[in-house]
């Protein structure tokens, strides 16, 4: 569920050099505040996707889409309302695993659709591609076996299959 | 770009070295002037200026900052695109003053700046700076050139990006070795820019939402933005109030927009705007905002600002509406297309006959503040500068006069007293608040219009800040005058000492007699001149203004004269303070 305030953003800009910091620039100087940023690939090689969560309590989201659309490498700028788009992030988490805990620890991942991608004599490394809400319920419940390292990747999202895609929602497709 | 260029752009397909393509492109673009010094990354296009024919003059200035200056002059005085050039390095960051203070005030201007050559960059080679990166939060676009093939390109979508929407500073860095590759010169006119389509107008359909805010209203007043000016609409913006019959407030960037002598204009708005200006804003029931953008010098405390009105919002730029005000009603576009539909509406309207006799009574209202509190000055035995101010304003009535000033006290007693009555007439440094803009927008705007009698009011602070181009205005014999206001102080931080800091004057005393300038402008061969009284200066305003050529003018002014009225930082903008006359909050007028 979104909170209050927050709104995810897909950008999709031009691929050219300088275009990220443009876009986070643009964040710094408006005092906009950025939750997480992802950036990648789309389907075409001169096309890039900037998803960011920003925080908009201090600003409205229409400002916000307003400055990015002032981008000369903008060229659109979508809200994703959660209601109709899938948001997916990746977890990389490694968590202290002696023998004791171990099948307990797996048994959790696989409630959460995470597997694991290497283990060590006293740790797992499990990975999770989930909404980035059950990621937070996942590392919630890992923190009581230490979790001694953990990096996310920041939200992706795109509008559901079943949303007509119209000018409005150009099919936006996030690789890698 | 006029056809004859653009043919000859297009029918040029020679091979050349990509400095000689930097001029074609410039030439495609209608370029004939452009300011700038030399400097080892960008020998190259000063090479090609003597090596080939072409038609662009080049003034070469004395620091960086001045080529920015001149060519905001120019291109707030003419409306077409100011060009300045620079090195790389510390020639570019003397540009960045200038670029950023052409953002905050929407001016076309192109920067070009040679780079390091592009295996250097990124390596802390000798002069260099990531300029792209330094003026990234104060452009409207920048461009860092990759391959010789794209300078036409880059040119070509620079000057597209900086004169249409809403206009703006664009960079273009291009590295050294670029301007020395051979090409096949290809210009292309068309433009590939898929994220930025200033095509307007997007909306009309607010016009009828206007109209009705504006029939049922009681007290509507114009806020009028240099928008304005920008947008060429100072005739749709007369004929507007005119059939609307509601006052019209020209903030300081808008000054000329409507003419200040219309028995309508209530004239500045804010800080050290007129009390009857301010008193209309406070009262209105209904601001109908045009190309204004409600910066704080305006608003004064913002949630005190205009309590009781609903807002029209008339902009090019999307994201001027509701940025610091909510809008009721928005309509983005050109002006020239939305103010002529919001007259037409108005007066199409079968209620317009009673909603004029309905409004009458608040126009009567504004009228008589107006009449009672005009900007007034107590004579002394110093040299008072608003009676400066008004001696140029009255010996040049009638001519074609261009008004620039510096930031501070200065600046605003020629706002408050100089009558301009056309756009494009009074350049001054608004949102940056730049000291020193003075003496370089002057020249720049003298060179784009030759025959006009330019004047800089000045502040002696501001003065030093770019006075090197007096050598500028001497070298190309640019008559404009450089009036400088010298009270020996940094007037309007003084000021500020004095009022809200217990007159406790910390560094801004400059020792008005430090230096000579009356020596110091013989010293750059310019007419010097000096007025202490007030006979003098009739004296000193005739004979510069029959000289025709650079000038200082010294005026000697009195140290203790403040700006009135004022609105206190952070104060409401109804709660102007006029110590000079009855030291104490000037009330509402009613």
């Amino acid at each position: 569920m979104a909170t209050p305030g927050h709104h995810t953003l897909s950008v999709l800009v031009e691929n050219r050099p300088g275009v990220l910091s443009r876009v986070s620039g643009l964040f710094s100087r408006r005092g906009f505040n950025i939750d997480s940023l992802a950036v990648g690939p789309t389907e075409r090689a001169d096309r890039s996707v900037i998803t960011i969560r920003v925080d908009c309590t201090r600003h409205s989201v229409e400002q916000v889409v307003k400055q990015l659309d002032k981008l000369i490498d903008v060229i659109r700028v979508l809200e994703v309302h959660p209601d109709m788009a899938i948001e997916r992030e990746l977890l990389l988490i490694k968590v202290q695993a002696d023998a004791t805990h171990r099948l307990e620890i797996m048994r959790m991942a696989e409630v959460f659709n995470a597997r694991v991608v290497d283990a060590g004599a006293d740790s797992l490394l499990l990975e999770c591609v989930e909404h980035p809400d059950r990621l937070a319920a996942l590392e919630e419940l890992l923190a009581p076996y230490t979790i001694v390292e953990a990096v996310r990747t920041g939200r992706v999202a795109m509008t559901r299959a079943s949303v007509a895609n119209d000018e409005g929602r150009a099919p936006l497709r996030i690789l890698g | 770009m006029s056809d004859t260029n653009l043919q000859k752009a297009r029918a040029r397909k020679e091979r050349m070295l990509g400095a000689e393509a930097i001029i074609r492109s410039l030439e495609a673009e209608d370029v004939t002037i452009c300011w700038g010094i030399p400097g080892g990354a960008i020998l190259p296009l000063y090479d090609a200026f003597m090596a080939i024919d072409h038609s662009i003059e080049h003034v070469l200035v004395r620091h960086e900052q001045g080529a920015g200056h001149m060519a905001q002059g120019y291109a707030r005085a003419t409306g077409k695109v100011g060009v300045c050039i620079a090195t790389s390095g510390p020639g570019a960051t003397n540009l960045v003053t200038p670029i950023a203070d052409a953002f905050l005030d929407s001016t076309p201007l192109v920067a070009i700046t040679g780079q390091v050559p592009t295996h250097l960059i990124g390596t802390d080679a000798f002069q260099e700076a990531d300029i792209t990166g330094i003026v990234m939060p104060i452009v409207k676009h920048s461009f860092l050139v990759q391959k010789a093939e794209d300078i036409p390109k880059a040119i070509h979508e620079a000057f597209h990006i900086a004169s249409t929407g809403r206009p703006g500073p664009v960079l273009v860095d291009i590295p050294k070795d670029l301007q020395l590759t051979e090409i096949d010169f290809a210009y292309v006119d068309t433009i590939d820019l898929v994220g930025y389509s200033p095509e307007f107008p997007r909306e009309l359909e607010g016009i009828e939402a206007a109209a009705d805010l504006i029939a049922h209203s009681r007290k509507p007043v114009l806020y009028v933005g240099g928008g304005v000016i920008n947008g060429e609409a100072s005739d749709d913006l007369i004929l507007l109030a005119e059939a609307m019959q509601v006052p019209v407030t020209t903030t300081l960037l808008a000054k000329g927009a409507f003419p200040d002598s219309h028995p309508l204009s209530v004239q500045m708005p804010g800080m050290h705007g007129s009390k009857y200006a301010n008193w209309t804003i406070h009262r209105s029931d209904l601001l109908i905002t045009v190309g204004a953008r409600f910066d704080d010098r305006v608003t004064g405390k913002l949630d005190a600002f205009a309590p009781g009105a609903k807002i029209i919002h008339f902009d090019i730029d999307p994201a001027e509406v509701s940025k610091n005000r909510f809008a009721d009603v928005s309509l983005v576009g050109e002006l020239r297309a939305t103010l002529p539909a919001l007259r037409d509406a108005v007066i199409a309207r079968k209620d317009n006959a009673a909603r004029l006799e309905a409004q009458g009574e608040w126009l009567r209202d504004v009228q008589s503040w107006k009449r009672d509190n005009p900007f007034r000055y107590k004579k002394g035995d110093k040299l008072k500068p608003q009676y400066v101010v008004e001696a140029f304003d009255k010996a040049l009535k009638g001519k074609d006069a261009i008004w620039v000033t510096g930031v501070g006290q200065h600046q605003m007693w020629a706002a408050q007293f100089l009558s301009i009555d056309g756009p494009r007439r009074w350049l001054t440094s608004g949102g940056l608040g730049t000291m020193g803009f003075g003496v370089p927008a002057a020249i720049g705007a003298q060179q784009g219009c030759p025959d006009a009698y330019v004047v800089n009011f000045d502040g002696d602070g501001c003065f030093q800040m770019t006075m090197q181009e007096l050598a500028t205005a001497r070298c190309y014999d640019v008559p404009a005058i450089h009036a400088v206001m010298n009270n020996g102080w940094l007037g309007m931080v003084r000021q500020w000492q004095e009022l809200f800091h217990g007159e406790r004057y910390s560094e801004t005393n400059l020792f008005g007699t430090i230096p000579d300038f009356v020596k110091l402008a013989e010293a750059y061969g310019v007419l010097a001149l000096r007025a202490e009284t007030e006979a003098e200066v009739d004296a000193v305003v005739a004979e510069a203004i029959a000289a025709r050529r650079p000038t200082v003018i010294d005026f000697r002014i009195d140290e203790e004269e403040k700006v009135y009225p004022m609105v206190p930082s952070g104060a409401a903008s109804h709660e102007m303070i006029d110590q000079a006359w009855d030291n104490e909050w000037v009330e509402e007028g009613v």
